[in-house]
């Protein structure tokens, strides 16, 4: 249930960001998040629904981003999309990779009012 | 930061010394919940600044990570570690690998050459702190009420009660859970991610973030290896696959087998 935490960092962020532009309300988040940042969309649902109650973001329309995850083999250089942090390069059979793109964890931009 | 369940209780995480040292105790509180309860539909108010008020929509480019809060806490904790020359270790794995029996071994057998402190992070109970403490190792409890992780907000307010002192080694046992602590950053120097024997060798690519994450792997009870079905070639196999960055000790905390390799190295860390 780390995305609890999550959550309340994310209504930590909006309500800060809407003071510092002296706004009230948060109409839309826009989040992104990689496919392999950690985070179990059933449980983030959850937990966002719990946590929003009397904050900025209670009315808030929530977009997701969602980032596919992508990874250099380390041996060719071949960029490919993957499920997990360990996929074998598709092309040359290599165990190790890099993740390239998947670990994001952002907010993005607020519209607010 | 209130991390536990999101039901209105803010004061759940405590963090402690144990009862026999020190009853005075420090109750984090997380104020989220009760922040911003004011009505916006009573806000018709005087607006005495110029523009025409149409409630026009603004779009605010944040780009911030989630994280950074936490992050940002950790580098500072990471900076107070670093000028008081304290090598702090975080200690990951899931409930029963063994981490606080590989601390108690650790700290009676080398606490006479180095000094050590140690933060233990649990839900409930001082147990696990008494069994440090029973080693006269300076220790702090942070029970985490529900929570499942430590964060750096937790470790900071932990270190101010703990104190711990120049050229030392700080241990941080984590919540024994082998996915939610993979996120947070302690400001620790090295992550040390426990396995032990009894444990699936598949360990490593079921829970990949822990080990994505971790700089050090210790394979612990092999001294059960004859009895039990795993294969140590194979877990590391799968380890490297996720990390190929991770270093192995391969060690039993019962009978002593490896652990010289483990004390060298840890000897090695608060050298200048």
């Amino acid at each position: 249930m780390h995305e609890l935490s999550i959550v309340m960092g994310i209504i930590d962020i909006a309500r800060n960001e809407i003071k510092k532009a002296n706004l009230h309300k948060v109409e839309t988040i826009e989040i992104e998040i990689g496919t392999l940042a950690g985070i179990e969309f059933e449980a983030l649902d959850f937990a966002w629904n719990m946590a929003v109650n009397n904050t900025v973001l209670e009315k808030a329309e929530r977009k997701i981003n969602i980032i596919q995850a992508t990874a250099k083999c380390i041996s060719c250089g071949y960029i490919f999309n993957t499920k997990s942090v360990f996929d074998q390069c598709p092309k040359c059979n290599e165990l190790f990779t890099e993740i390239i793109t998947g670990r994001e964890l952002r907010v993005k931009a607020i519209t607010a009012i | 930061m209130c991390t536990t369940c999101g039901c209105g209780q803010t004061d759940s995480i405590l963090i402690s010394k144990p009862p026999k040292i020190n009853i005075e105790s420090l109750k984090i509180n997380g104020d989220l919940h009760h922040a911003h309860i004011h009505n916006h539909d009573d806000h018709h108010h005087h607006h005495t600044h110029e523009h025409d008020h149409h409630h026009e929509k603004t779009v605010l480019e944040i780009e911030q990570d989630i994280l950074n809060t936490n992050n940002l806490l950790a580098e500072r904790n990471r900076g107070y570690f670093d000028a008081k020359n304290i090598f702090a270790v975080n200690l990951v794995s899931s409930p029963g690998s063994g981490k606080t029996s590989l601390l108690e071994r650790t700290l009676k057998d080398l606490g006479k050459e180095i000094n050590f402190s140690v933060i233990e992070g649990d839900q409930q109970t001082f147990n696990d702190a008494n069994r440090i403490q029973a080693i006269q190792i300076p220790v702090v409890q942070i029970n985490t009420g529900q929570a499942c992780h430590l964060d750096s907000d937790m470790v900071n307010k932990a270190v101010k009660e703990l104190k711990p002192v120049d050229n030392s080694i700080l241990f941080i046992e984590n919540v024994g859970n082998l996915v939610c602590p993979a996120m947070f950053d302690l400001g620790e120097n090295k992550r040390v991610v426990i396995i032990s024997t009894t444990e699936g060798d598949d360990k490593p690519i079921k829970y990949p973030d822990m080990f994505l994450h971790s700089h050090i792997c210790i394979i612990n009870k092999i001294d059960l290896l004859p009895y039990v079905q795993f294969d140590v070639e194979k877990a590391k196999e799968y380890a490297l696959r996720v990390n190929h960055h991770l270093e192995f000790f391969e060690l039993s905390v019962t009978s002593g087998e490896g652990m010289n390799k483990w004390y060298d190295w840890l000897r090695k860390q608060v050298k200048n």
